[in-house]
């Protein structure tokens, strides 16, 4: 295979890994170091210092955009941000120090309940009611609201349990960067269920701190040596690619039969991993 | 902080407090302050993402033009699957590397504004904190900005 139908192969690869993602709420990223580990036996930290930089490139594209469209909490991503840079950074040091296999396993026990979480669906898409008050969030001035073209109107929300969300946020950071991985299955319940965040919010926002959690941890990565740019490039522009199609395409997979057999694709592909890990 | 200040440093006025008549204009002056604070962000993540990925896709088109004999199948196997770490992956390297146009650098340059886009946005936000006045987020956000760099440097030592 010569670099040009290598890179080839990985850029339509990552394209199809990037629109399952992408139609499915995931990021590419946890569908990318399952190809790249299994399909081309690549090492599995070469996988994930690839998958980080994808992540980066897909979700500065998506944060850009909810940004514009106001839905984005800027004030609640920067604090959030605090844990999420700090976890991705333990992360990414744990991951030079554990073996291979421990990564594995830690891999197939995180795509296996992400996939289970995309497949329970969203529960409840209204807003929040009897909030409890939170001296932190009302501090740091975390209220707000944001236009939801659907009621054609603007829908003002209140924030709690904001040093809750920030704990969580340190755990989801560091699964970012031990696993190279957005991590968004972790955050958006997070802000959702704890800081009672609007489902509409706590996505955009997730996506908008993935960039700067994953940048954390894609510095260490880069400067160890385990972002091959030969693989890492047409893996980041692959993933961006099948992501951009999937949200333009499909602005929200519905069927529910066509989830399942997805759903089970990605339990397939955790169980193989947590074969590898455990063999 | 006076109370008058709390409140127009906030994107959106408080729901349970009432605005007064008077206090809309200036309410309004902010809404257009923030709104272009996020245009702003919005931007900067735009530029860094497509400058990036052209500058990659220079790369790899180079690297294909220059090299394509000694990639073989093997040879590339190899390389992939027994972390030579040939590649470049320093800061000094890559700008060498981009010295002798190394097709490898060229990409690895891309790549690491593809890196660095997150941590431009995060800068840019210290300044529009410090311009609004806004003492808290000015920490919190350079907090963050600190963090980002000492991770290039826990990179370098623990390589």
């Amino acid at each position: 295979m010569s670099l040009l139908a290598f890179s080839l192969v990985l850029f339509a690869i990552c394209v199809l890994a990037g629109l399952l993602g992408s139609l499915l709420g995931l990021g590419g990223g946890i569908v990318v170091v399952p190809v790249l580990t299994l399909l081309f036996h690549v090492d599995i930290r070469l996988a994930i210092g690839a998958s980080i930089i994808s992540v980066i490139a897909t979700s500065s594209g998506a944060a850009a955009a909810y940004v514009r469209e106001r839905i984005t909490n800027l004030r609640v991503g920067m604090f959030l941000e605090i844990g999420t840079t700090l976890g991705a950074v333990t992360g990414a040091y744990v991951a030079g120090l554990v073996s291979g296999r421990v990564l594995y396993v830690v891999f197939a026990i995180v795509l296996g309940y992400s996939a289970l979480r995309m497949f329970a669906g969203r529960h409840h898409e209204e807003g929040h009611h009897d909030v409890p008050p939170d001296s932190w969030a009302d501090r740091l001035h975390l209220h707000a609201s944001y236009f939801d073209p659907a009621e054609d109107r603007e829908i003002s929300y209140r924030v709690t349990h904001t040093r809750v969300g920030l704990a969580l946020m340190y755990v989801a950071g560091m699964m970012s960067g031990l696993l190279g991985i957005g991590s968004g299955a972790l955050k958006v319940p997070a802000m959702d269920l704890a800081m009672r965040l609007p489902m509409k919010v706590s996505t955009a926002t997730s996506n908008f701190m993935i960039g700067v959690t994953a940048a954390a941890s894609a510095g260490v990565y880069f400067l160890r040596g385990d972002v091959d740019p030969y693989i890492a490039a047409p893996v980041a522009a692959g993933v961006l690619v099948g992501a951009t199609m999937g949200s333009r395409l499909l602005p929200k997979l519905q069927s529910r039969a066509i989830r399942g057999i997805f759903v089970g694709v990605l339990l397939f592909i955790s169980v193989d991993m947590m074969v590898k890990g455990l063999a | 902080m006076t109370s008058k200040d709390a409140s127009a440093a906030r994107p959106h006025p408080d729901p349970t407090t009432p605005v007064a008549g008077d206090a809309d204009a200036a309410v309004e002056e902010e809404d257009r302050r923030v709104r272009r604070v996020e245009l702003i962000i919005s931007l900067v993540l735009r530029v860094g993402v497509v400058t990036s990925l052209l500058v990659v896709v220079a790369g790899l088109v180079d690297g294909m033009v220059s090299q394509p004999a000694q990639r073989t199948s093997s040879a590339l196997e190899q390389h992939l699957i027994g972390r030579t770490a040939s590649f470049p992956h320093t800061f000094g390297a890559v700008f060498a590397g981009l010295g002798h146009g190394d097709p490898a650098a060229i990409v690895a340059a891309g790549l690491l504004l593809l890196v660095i886009t997150p941590v431009l946005r995060v800068a840019v936000s210290i300044f529009t904190f410090v311009y609004q006045h806004d003492a808290l987020f000015t920490i919190v956000t350079t907090f963050v900005l600190a963090v980002l760099i000492g991770s290039f440097f826990l990179g370098k030592a623990g390589g």
